[in-house]
């Protein structure tokens, strides 16, 4: 790539970061300093405002840059990844979106902990929680440290080091300084941006073929070199049975993972109530939706402009197809038009990065400060003997505290992002990705919705199906053949691999849901009938909901 | 979809006191854009009949004590789990979203084990270069938006008003628990039958 192209999108990045810290300096400039206004921007954000933010945490670069990429690669298994990436936000709409956030406060521990002994569900599911967002923010910062040396040409090791440890400074000012506030802003631009780029580039693409989608599938068909083959399914997981049911394991970690991503369950408290919490996700469902159906046209339009054995010659991993696609449709490189729609893509894609890695940070500095400092400090106090009137008093300072205590969790967490992004950069980013939603689906999806709709569940049940499910899925991985025994691993040289598959998924999830069964029927303990009735008044009615 | 939800916003606006709740003036956005305006008066919506019984229920008992107190706050919430007007609220959540919930998920997963199983039945072509593969997945989408669209009408026109009574049900007792008053039971269910009666009203 030429220099114009760098010195563009450097440029373009720039004012996004100069906005987004403009913006940051804006919104905090009233802030009392409570955990409600650090942890949910003292829950104000209209549906729409949320639905953009959603969207936003949701279309990470690997969204935007790897789907289309596997698209233009392998053609139609490729447009699975985005079903299943949709699909997901049903479970999220139907069963968890307005009863979090009317059960809950700033966590998900807190849903949790409405109606089991708080101290060790806390400490289970922040534990989880953490181990989740690290996993993907360490996919993400890995991903920043490869795009700027695809996209940039800085191949260099010192620049890819540099834009990881930039990135990840960055959005530590971000969240110590702006909280839930300056984050939401900070997706909110970014997801008008990516879904503005995106539809010109689409409407780009279907111009090329003068609106007809039938010769965009043909052409993409002939270039790809499959023929037909390329737009039925079996081109990247047609092989072995093993690659089949990994397949089938990573679908399932999917659709069910995002319903326990923790920077999504944090979003639902940005809004005043049950109501506006649906309605966020509609607005979102309807953005993600239209954004993976262009993904689908910019994948095809990639395969059949620039043609996938150029694809895969620039990047085997098909993470500049867009990039290239951009290039092309602006009047092919040296070209002003093809420069500028280059430029913007990659500096799309920086803000995109910046902008999910924000609101994990935060969302996993939340898990630390609100879950596990203050269950692993003491016990939470009960009503202090005195008059009541000193007992709001004490709340507060305590809220203040946790909330220093966050910040100083955000810098830490960024702290091992950065190290563990720079040691992981060899790492497939699409496999940390995977991993995260299978830890999330295993540990946090169970917990969730055995809380929120089985009436015996109780403490032990809670915490056997956190660790019930993070406990395999973590070894699953460890004993598969991506940390040992395949070239590509994380370990080449050794092989201590015994199970098959490369995503958890289709072991771990029944695991964590069966451990929190067992751990209910087991124990002697009965499920407490009056928490359980506050729980589910709560979460249907938002009765004394904050 | 924006239009469904705006339609839906202005239908509710007048006397929809979710806007109002726990803290006013957020100023929200509905879904056209335009600026809701807030209810001022936040005990309005509770049903007049639903207000007088709880007051009524009031003056029989006496000031309860701190214990009462504590007591008292698991006590409402039983009582309103096992209102009719409660139980009506769940069934039709419940009715609903399982259902529904299952219906995707076996749709998903038959999607995705028919293409690692059946490679050869979706590449059968449909028209032109369309075959069954890409239909199904379009096909996908589409359920995806339409089941987002029948949820969120669904819980609009027959949930929302009645989980919103409940609610300030709910939050009647606890004061009335508050202010030292004694409560009887049936309150909960006599005001979740006034609930419904407004709900038939509108």
């Amino acid at each position: 790539m030429s220099g114009d192209h760098q010195t563009l999108a450097l440029l373009l990045f720039s004012a996004f970061v100069a906005v987004t810290l403009g913006i940051t300096t804006w919104v905090s400039r009233d802030r009392h300093g409570s955990a409600e206004e650090f942890y949910t921007g003292g829950r104000l954000f209209s549906p729409m405002e949320n639905g953009f933010a959603i969207a936003g945490d949701y279309m990470s670069a690997a969204s935007f840059l790897g789907i289309s990429g596997l698209i233009a690669l392998f053609g139609y298994d490729g447009m699975l990844y985005s079903v299943g990436f949709l699909v997901a936000w049903l479970v999220v709409l139907l069963l968890v979106a307005e009863l979090v956030r009317n059960c809950g406060r700033f966590t998900l521990a807190d849903v949790v902990a409405t109606r089991m002994r708080e101290r060790p569900v806390r400490i289970a599911a922040g534990t989880s929680s953490v181990a989740v967002s690290v996993l993907y923010l360490v996919a993400q910062m890995v991903g920043a440290g490869s795009l700027v040396s695809l996209l940039l040409g800085g191949t260099s090791e010192a620049a890819r080091a540099w834009t990881v440890i930039g990135v990840g400074a960055l959005m530590v000012v971000y969240v110590t300084l702006g909280g839930m506030r300056a984050t939401t802003w900070i997706q909110i631009v970014k997801a008008v941006l990516l879904m503005a780029g995106t539809v010109a580039l689409t409407v780009l693409v279907l111009l090329r073929f003068h609106g007809d989608f039938n010769a965009l599938l043909t052409t993409a068909a002939e270039r790809s070199g499959h023929g037909q083959g390329f737009l039925s399914p079996g081109l990247a997981y047609g092989g072995g049975w093993t690659a089949r049911f990994d397949f089938i394991s990573l679908g399932l970690a999917l659709v069910l993972g995002t319903a326990g991503l923790p920077h999504i369950l944090s979003r639902f408290y940005t809004v005043p109530t049950a109501r506006a919490a649906r309605r966020s996700v509609v607005w979102s469902i309807g953005l993600i939706g239209s954004f993976y159906l262009m993904t689908i046209v910019l994948g095809l339009g990639a395969a059949a402009v620039v043609g996938t054995d150029e694809v895969r010659a620039s990047s085997a991993a098909g993470n500049t197809a867009v990039p290239l696609l951009a290039l092309d449709l602006g009047g092919g490189a040296g070209s002003t038009g093809g420069t500028v729609l280059f430029a913007v893509v990659a500096a799309i894609a920086f803000a995109t990065i910046l902008a999910v890695v924000a609101g994990i940070t935060l969302a996993s500095s939340a898990s630390v400060a609100h879950d596990l400092y203050a269950s692993l400090k003491k016990p939470r106090p009960e009503f202090p003997a005195g008059s009541p009137a000193d007992f709001p008093a004490t709340l507060d300072t305590e809220a203040r505290g946790e909330v220093a205590v966050a910040r100083f969790a955000a810098a830490g967490i960024g702290a091992v992002a950065i190290a563990l992004g720079l040691l992981a950069r060899d790492l497939n980013v699409a496999f940390l990705v995977g991993l995260a939603f299978a830890v999330a689906a295993s540990a946090n999806l169970p917990v969730l919705l055995y809380s929120l709709f089985w009436r015996n569940f109780t403490t032990r049940g809670a915490v056997w199906s956190v660790y019930g499910g993070l406990v395999p899925a973590v070894l699953l991985v460890v004993f598969s053949p991506v940390v040992s025994g395949s070239p590509e691993a994380l370990f080449p040289g050794v092989d201590f691999h015994v199970f098959p598959l490369q995503n958890p998924g289709l072991v771990s999830i029944p695991l964590g849901f069966l451990a929190g069964w067992i751990g209910t029927v087991l124990g002697r303990e009965r499920a407490d009938e009056a928490k359980h009735a506050e729980s589910e008044v709560r979460s249907l009615t938002g009765a004394g909901a904050v | 979809m924006e239009k469904q939800e705006g339609r839906g916003a202005a239908t509710v606006r007048t006397d929809d006191p979710w806007y109002d709740a726990p803290a006013s003036g957020w100023g929200e956005l509905d879904g056209t854009g335009t600026p809701t305006t807030p209810v001022a008066s936040a005990p309005a919506p509770m049903p007049a009949t639903a207000t007088a019984t709880v007051h009524a229920g009031g003056g029989a008992g006496g000031a309860g004590t701190a214990e009462e107190h504590g007591l008292g706050a698991a006590d409402i919430y039983l009582e309103v789990q096992r209102s009719a007007a409660f139980q009506e609220v769940r069934r039709r959540y419940r009715r609903f979203v399982f259902p529904a919930a299952l219906a995707f998920l076996i749709w998903y997963l038959a999607y995705v084990v028919a293409a690692t199983t059946a490679p050869g039945l979706m590449a059968r072509p449909v028209a032109g270069a369309v075959n069954v593969a890409m239909v199904a997945g379009l096909g996908q989408f589409l359920s995806t938006f339409l089941l987002t669209w029948a949820y969120s009408r669904h819980a609009r026109l027959h949930r929302d008003r009645d989980a919103l009574d409940l609610r300030w049900s709910v939050f009647d007792l606890t004061r009335s628990r508050e202010l030292g008053t004694a409560r009887e039971y049936g309150t909960v269910r006599e005001s979740g039958t006034a609930a419904r009666a407004g709900e038939r009203r509108r």
